[in-house]
């Protein structure tokens, strides 16, 4: 059996299917692997071949039509061109920044992602980091822990979250899913989109440095363009102010995570919760040392009921394109 | 609810208030932080006379105490005091006013109102999220810098959909019933008695709510009736998956059984801001990743403090003005209360 390239394995195991490309195994399949096998369709398990990438796409996915990736397989132009009947990229993450959006455009290929699916998770796991943040819960924990409550005594007061001005950048999904949530706290709602929502009740800021300006807490919720790109820099960071908190659970990039690790350090913003990071899984040293900082290893947004979604979801956006219906979760290109 | 008709102060003297342990407030804030130019503090703990003799000596003066969780206002004390007609606390809870003690002699007592429910509430959902989504878990795994040689850390739990139980839906466990609806949770509670015009389902009793419940978070108020309320039976009936959020009393928890449940992951996690013997806290729980702890102080906010201040001077300047009190506290509603 070893000694048969994968490709012909697969294709004595269920003869004629249509073959969907995987040049590395996403999370989901390795978590999941059994909701993987489909009547509608077959993988082309890249990985398990000794060719390098490039030779193997030209032998053998000549006439592939759909991609499975996730974000550590970048869809790059490259990429793309090695595939000419290319017709789908489906990938299991919420992000969609390691996607060629630009070359899928002009080839023709719909793209879908797992956002939806993230979106009330993501939500909660920023609500839960701002908390952190803002009423010192993890030093408290470690306050006691150390056994120092015995001998310390009192302790250091946090900040209420009612009555802060949240500014939400990026009201997608998961954005409208923190907005509403910080309502019950009694918070007010801003936020910053590419375009106004004329249907949300929050007041609309046309950039983030006036959100900013305007706000006690930024949170990233947006997706990672070249336009977002280190788009919290630091002067967005400045107008925020030294008593400002930011909470991150998109994308490391957006944040200048070099100036926001000075304005940490030198008390110019007052706090922050970081789930994503510019360069994961690696961490600033400094923030390893702050105590107004709460560090999360890109993992307080995802849960398993999360990830079993979002494979059902990636699986139907599959199965629906092989049966020529309508994708589940396309994206819209604007 | 105000004493029997003395008056209230003397011409030349202004009226006094008995301060018997330092607020811990005071510890922050300094110590005038509850002063008024309309009285002044008779402060027992700068005195060398031990308490009933210091008692003795200013019976005749003492009107009001300002009370705290360190500064417990027993029978004992209130019997020394013969014109004692007003209790205040800077705490939310009441455990340690002798109630029907003042319920009797006719002393009023009035406490923190609504003032903390928010923060508190906030403070519950923190912990909440925490405990399901493992932040402070997960903070200390990054802070140790193992997430680029350990890899991932293992994922949390959802908390769309989970069904929470609220133990006591007086002002805090509303404020919390609010905030957990917003996230999709699904609210049920037990109390005394229904209360008619609330969307959340009501369980009878404890046990029926906690086998209802996948969250169990503790509200009310620590009673005889409330102490070791959660017990055995109730955590069985909570599960394995459980979790349970207390930011009440820590002797509403029969608190041995649930650290050794703890320990033998018979509990998903626990979010604990009270203990039954503060400040110690069982050792065991310090290795445990699933238990969030914190030194008793989910009420405690810079804002809640001005408001607070503002509330205790407003109370014993209303008491001396004869006018009515800001935050009373309802002495014949409440059961029969321990001390």
């Amino acid at each position: 059996m070893e000694s048969q390239p994968p490709e012909e394995r697969s294709q004595q195991r269920s003869k004629g299917l249509p073959q969907v490309l995987v040049m590395k195994p996403p999370p989901l399949l390795t978590l999941f692997e059994d909701k993987f096998i489909s009547s509608k369709f077959q993988l082309l398990k890249a990985w398990e071949s000794t060719l390098p990438l490039d030779q193997f796409l030209t032998t053998y996915a000549g006439s592939v039509r759909a991609v499975l990736c996730s974000g550590a397989t970048p869809i790059t132009p490259r990429i793309i061109r090695l595939l000419p009947s290319l017709q789908l990229v489906v990938t299991d993450s919420a992000g969609v920044n390691h996607i060629d959006l630009n070359e899928c455009r002009r080839r023709g290929i719909a793209v879908t992602n797992a956002a939806g699916v993230f979106s009330d998770d993501a939500a909660d796991a920023a609500v839960g980091l701002l908390i952190d943040v803002l009423r010192k819960i993890s030093v408290a924990d470690r306050f006691v822990r150390h056994g120092l409550w015995p001998a310390k005594g009192d302790y250091p007061l946090g900040f209420k979250l009612g009555g802060k001005r949240v500014g939400i950048v990026g009201l997608g999904s998961i954005g409208s899913a923190v907005a509403k949530r910080l309502e019950a706290f009694g918070c007010t709602v801003l936020y910053n989109s590419r375009k106004p929502k004329p249907w949300v009740p929050y007041p609309f800021y046309s950039n983030v440095h006036e959100l900013a300006a305007d706000s006690d807490v930024l949170i990233v919720c947006c997706g990672l363009t070249a336009e977002t790109r280190h788009m919290i820099n630091r002067r967005v960071m400045v107008a925020l102010g030294k008593q400002g908190i930011i909470i991150n659970v998109a994308r490391g990039a957006i944040i200048d995570e070099k100036e926001m690790v000075e304005c940490l350090a030198h008390g110019e913003i007052g706090g922050a919760g970081l789930d994503v990071f510019e360069n994961e899984p690696n961490v600033p040293k400094q923030l390893l040392e702050l105590d107004n900082v709460v560090l999360s290893p890109h993992r307080a947004v995802f849960t398993p009921e999360g990830f079993m979604a979002a494979c059902d979801l990636v699986v139907a956006n599959l199965e629906a394109f092989f049966q020529d219906k309508p994708l589940l979760s396309p994206l819209i290109h604007e | 609810m105000t004493s029997e008709n003395q008056p209230r102060h003397s011409q030349s003297e202004l009226p006094c208030v008995l301060s018997l342990k330092l607020p811990p407030s005071f510890l922050t804030f300094g110590d005038h932080f509850f002063d008024s130019p309309k009285f002044q503090y008779l402060k027992a703990y700068e005195s060398p006379l031990p308490l009933p003799q210091f008692l003795q000596a200013h019976a005749q003066s003492v009107q009001a105490i300002l009370a705290s969780g360190a500064a417990p206002v027993t029978a004992e004390t209130i019997r020394l005091l013969p014109r004692l007609g007003l209790v205040v606390t800077t705490s939310q809870g009441l455990n340690h006013i002798d109630l029907s003690e003042c319920h009797r002699r006719g002393i009023a007592v009035a406490g923190a109102g609504t003032l903390y429910s928010a923060d508190c509430a906030d403070y519950v959902v923190g912990l909440l999220i925490d405990v399901l989504r493992k932040i402070s878990a997960g903070n200390r795994y990054v802070k140790q810098g193992l997430w680029p040689s350990q890899g991932d850390y293992p994922l949390g739990y959802k908390l769309g959909g989970k069904r929470v139980g609220i133990v006591g839906l007086g002002s805090i466990g509303t404020e919390v019933a609010r905030r957990l609806d917003a996230f999709g949770c699904s609210i049920s509670y037990n109390s005394r008695s229904k209360k008619s015009l609330v969307p959340y389902t009501f369980y009878p009793n404890v046990l029926e709510l906690a086998a209802n419940s996948d969250v169990l978070i503790i509200c009310c108020a620590l009673t005889d009736e409330t102490h070791h309320l959660i017990n055995k039976e109730v955590l069985s009936a909570l599960g394995s998956d459980g979790v349970i959020i207390n930011i009440a009393r820590g002797p509403i928890i029969d608190e041995k059984e649930l650290v050794r449940r703890l320990v033998k992951g018979e509990i998903r996690g626990a979010g604990l801001d009270v203990f039954e013997h503060e400040p110690a806290v069982p050792a065991e729980l310090f290795a445990l990743d699933n238990v969030v702890m914190s030194p008793h102080c989910a009420v405690r906010t810079w804002g809640s403090f001005e408001d607070l201040r503002k509330i205790v001077i407003g109370n014993f300047e209303a008491f001396f003005s004869n006018e009515p009190l800001l935050t009373p506290v309802a002495l014949d509603h409440l059961p029969h209360l321990s001390r």
